[in-house]
């Protein structure tokens, strides 16, 4: 009997880490981390960024080697060198930036130096491979072409040309890191559909996510990681947001968002008609200073379009745009700059950030003309004013010399918030700015967003996440599919309603 | 710390050659002479370096600079002589002279231009400039040379024994130094290398800055290529046929990355100064310029390895 349920227990682990602590240098990034997960169950792993969960899987993976501590899979200790031998071993991990040979088929992709022989050793079976890959596909209910080129397929399709990557290999274990941050509602739905499918068939999962709404609704259990240890494990049946949230700050969701004393004044941001191509259909609104004004919708339903064809990096088609009472035309960045627009775009790594220079230049470069530098630099003059604007939003830093790529990511954000701070700008467009930042910092930026409003300022604040939507906007627009669906007080509104407006053709 | 060896690493090896080559050779090597040749030796590519550094910190490259030159020398003796006659002197001279560098500054706004509006690879903008500058000077006069015997001034005049030639390196390099570091235009260009994107959504205006550093880059060929005509007193449709390569190594050497958004001022002037002492020291050594050719290249491939290992390192820290 005993025996029965030992075996049981045995079976169940598929993994088991113990005691796992890793120091960089000074910093212990963990200390005896313990984690298990079981076969055919998803298991999350949470934690503010910083917490250890990169560096934790990281180890599994085979990339670190723990100072100490062992990891058992399937009941066998292993020890891994080099992350071949993880992969051998069963784990693979899906990481948040894909790496797919984008020029290559789904079928070339997954069997990717793992290719079926053809005739001669050395030519490749391209028949069998397509073959081999549907039969995977099929047998997982996952609908996808493996003829298709990867370039062509989006971003959820990529991530299951991955998950089939390591099914070929035979993984036992598979990593997903962040998979959802860049999928709209729809392609995170079908991902699950394909999550769920693995665990029938008695996959373990590791799941890293900041969001933790899908957490809740996905995994089996939950652990949450703190400064490198383990604060919590438990059954995610057992816990919710507000829990999970304070697990991983110590601090209830309530105290999440600043409360707002609103004093909205007169209009000072008046679109009408806007439209631009196909992308944005006669779009009308206004903002008011003061107002916090939230644009939800699905991905791909124009809220970006918008913000950038007010900062003038599309060229509208039609439309007018007032700005303080005057008509104003934006042709360029620059020009938008000039008339006090800001707009923090929704991929600072891409759009955002120059990441080797320093984060006083990152800082500066859209304001060196308004702050009295209009050809020439001075330095010290440069430093003073950087120095100032980032100790009012506590940006944590070696230094202003520092580069960019050394800070964490919301401190990275917090970077380009004082850039748009420093252009003391009347009219700023914030783009998903607590994307991928852990929850301290979204914190935080909510308390800017709300400083920003209490002085005037009239704010666009486009977000996926309908919580902090609802947290901190005084109205809500909702588009959907180019067209602006819906304009409704935040206090009058529930989630349900936006989703309704943003998800079901009328 | 890792930001700082990386930095001092040119200048060490430079150090070093010079301490190498004094022990070795005091006699020849480390006079007032030899250094103040070697200097004027290292100016054409020098000033030509300058203007490459700009370019490869925004993420390109320039192939046309060593062809430019010697269009630029042409047009410009053939303007010398077109005003002064066969034996050009004085007045003819400065005009053509200005010719010579104008024409660079056209070649290069020409580069620019194709490379921001064509939204062409500026590798292979300059690639096909290159070959059309090349085959312009020889066409120019059948692929003769133009002789202008009294135009030496600015390859072997001096000022206070100094030559002129090293007098207008060291002042542009000061210009430019000041440029990179004092100037909206100097942060903008490092902002457009480290980040094309994130420059313009910052309100940069890109095609604008990048065409200045390629018509900037142009003009500052049409100046070494004057100071090149100068010296051997003609200009030749063939002169400075690989040279863009050299200054470009000397750039690269100094720590600049072709992948943009890294180089300074400073690391180029010590890489081209590299370059002139190693091949003075085979020189004076006796070794001949065909293995000079090949310590250059070891020199180049030692000088990116060492960048690429001080780099990974501090990137394997996590965060």
């Amino acid at each position: 009997m005993i025996q029965q349920e030992l075996n049981e227990n045995f079976r169940q682990a598929a993994l088991r880490m113990t005691g796992i602590s890793k120091c960089f240098g000074p910093v212990q990034a963990l200390s005896k981390v313990s984690f298990q997960s079981k076969t055919g169950s998803v298991h999350a792993l949470v934690g503010e960024n910083g917490a250890g969960k990169s560096t934790l899987m990281k180890i599994l993976a085979g990339v670190y080697q723990p100072d100490e501590g062992t990891i058992e899979i399937g009941g066998k200790m292993c020890r891994f060198e080099h992350p071949h031998q993880a992969l051998d071993a069963g784990i693979s991990m899906i990481y948040q930036e894909l790496d797919l040979a984008e020029h290559l088929t789904v079928a070339e992709n997954v069997f990717l130096g793992n290719e079926p022989e053809g005739i001669f050793s050395f030519t490749i079976n391209k028949k069998a491979m397509i073959e081999k890959t549907k039969d995977l596909a099929q047998s997982f209910n996952f609908e996808i072409d493996p003829a298709a080129i990867v370039e062509e397929l989006s971003t959820a399709d990529r991530q299951i040309v991955e998950i089939l990557k390591a099914l070929v290999r035979k993984s036992q274990i598979i990593v997903m890191d962040e998979p959802t941050s860049s999928l709209s509602e729809k392609e995170t739905g079908k991902l699950f559909d394909a999550v769920r499918e693995l665990r029938k068939q008695n996959i373990s999962i590791i799941y890293i996510s900041h969001r933790l709404e899908e957490i809740t609704g996905l995994a089996d259990d939950i652990t949450i990681l703190r400064d490198g240890r383990v604060v919590h494990t438990e059954p995610a049946s057992k816990l919710d947001i507000p829990k999970i949230v304070h697990y991983m700050v110590g601090r209830e969701l309530n105290e999440f968002f600043p409360s707002r004393s609103i004093r909205i004044g007169r209009p000072v941001v008046k679109v009408e008609n806007l439209s631009c191509g196909k992308l944005i259909n006669n779009i009308s609104f206004e903002i008011c200073s003061g107002e916090i004004v939230g644009m939800a919708g699905l991905l791909g339903a124009g809220r970006t379009d918008v913000a950038r064809t007010l900062f003038g990096i599309n060229k509208k088609t039609s439309g007018t745009f007032e700005l303080d009472g005057k008509i104003i035309e934006i042709n360029s960045p620059a020009d938008a700059i000039k008339n006090k627009i800001a707009y923090l775009t929704e991929d600072r790594k891409k759009t955002g950030l120059c990441l080797h220079l320093p984060c006083s230049w990152n800082i500066t470069l859209p304001n060196l003309a308004s702050i009295g530098m209009k050809n020439f630099i001075m330095p010290k003059e440069e430093q003073r004013i950087v120095e100032k604007i980032a100790s009012r939003i506590s940006i944590k830093w070696s230094g202003p010399d520092a580069t960019v790529e050394s800070l964490s990511g919301g401190n990275q954000q917090k970077v380009l918030i004082a850039r748009w701070l420093l252009a003391d700008s009347v009219f700023l467009i914030f783009d998903e700015p607590t994307r991928g930042i852990d929850v301290g910092a979204k914190k935080e930026v909510y308390t800017i967003l709300n400083d920003l409003a209490c002085a005037g300022k009239a704010i666009l604040f486009i977000s996926s996440e309908l919580p902090e939507l609802f947290g901190i906007t005084d109205r809500i627009l909702v588009m959907r599919r180019g067209n602006l669906v819906g304009s409704l007080r935040t206090k009058q509104t529930t989630q349900e309603q936006i989703m309704h407006l943003a998800a079901v053709e009328k | 710390m890792n930001k700082f060896v990386r930095q001092l690493l040119p200048f060490i090896s430079l150090m070093l050659i010079i301490c190498i080559m004094s022990v070795i050779e005091p006699d020849t090597f480390l006079t007032f002479e030899n250094f103040i040749n070697v200097l004027s030796r290292s100016t054409v590519e020098g000033i030509m370096a300058l203007g490459m550094t700009a370019v490869i910190i925004t993420a390109g490259i320039d192939l046309s600079v060593g062809a430019m030159g010697a269009l630029c020398g042409m047009v410009g003796a053939w303007a010398m002589i077109a005003i002064g006659g066969p034996d050009p002197h004085g007045f003819a001279l400065t005009i053509g002279t200005m010719v010579g560098i104008l024409t660079g500054t056209v070649c290069g706004l020409m580069n620019g231009a194709l490379i921001t509006a064509l939204k062409l690879p500026p590798f292979i903008v300059t690639l096909g400039t290159m070959s059309a500058f090349r085959g312009l000077s020889l066409v120019m006069h059948s692929g003769k040379p133009y002789d202008v015997p009294g135009y030496h001034y600015l390859g072997s005049g001096a000022v206070m024994h100094i030559p002129v030639c090293i007098v207008i390196f060291a002042l542009l390099a000061f210009l430019a130094i000041l440029t990179f570091r004092y100037t909206r235009w100097g942060r903008y260009i490092y902002a457009i290398g480290s980040n094309t994107e994130a420059a313009f959504h910052a309100g940069v205006n890109v095609n604008f800055n990048l065409t200045a550093v390629y018509t900037v880059t142009g003009l500052l060929a049409g100046i070494a290529a004057m100071i090149a005509t100068s010296r051997t007193v003609s200009a030749q449709p063939t002169a400075g046929i690989g040279r863009e390569l050299d200054v470009i190594a000397a750039v690269v050497i100094g720590g600049a990355s072709l992948s943009g958004g890294r180089g300074t001022i400073l690391g180029t002037i010590i890489g081209t100064l590299l370059i002139s002492f190693l091949k003075n020291g085979c020189l004076l050594l006796g070794i001949s310029s065909n293995v000079q050719l090949i310590v250059i290249g070891a020199v180049i491939i030692a000088a990116v390895t060492v960048d690429q290992l001080t780099r990974s390192q501090s990137k394997t820290s996590p965060k």
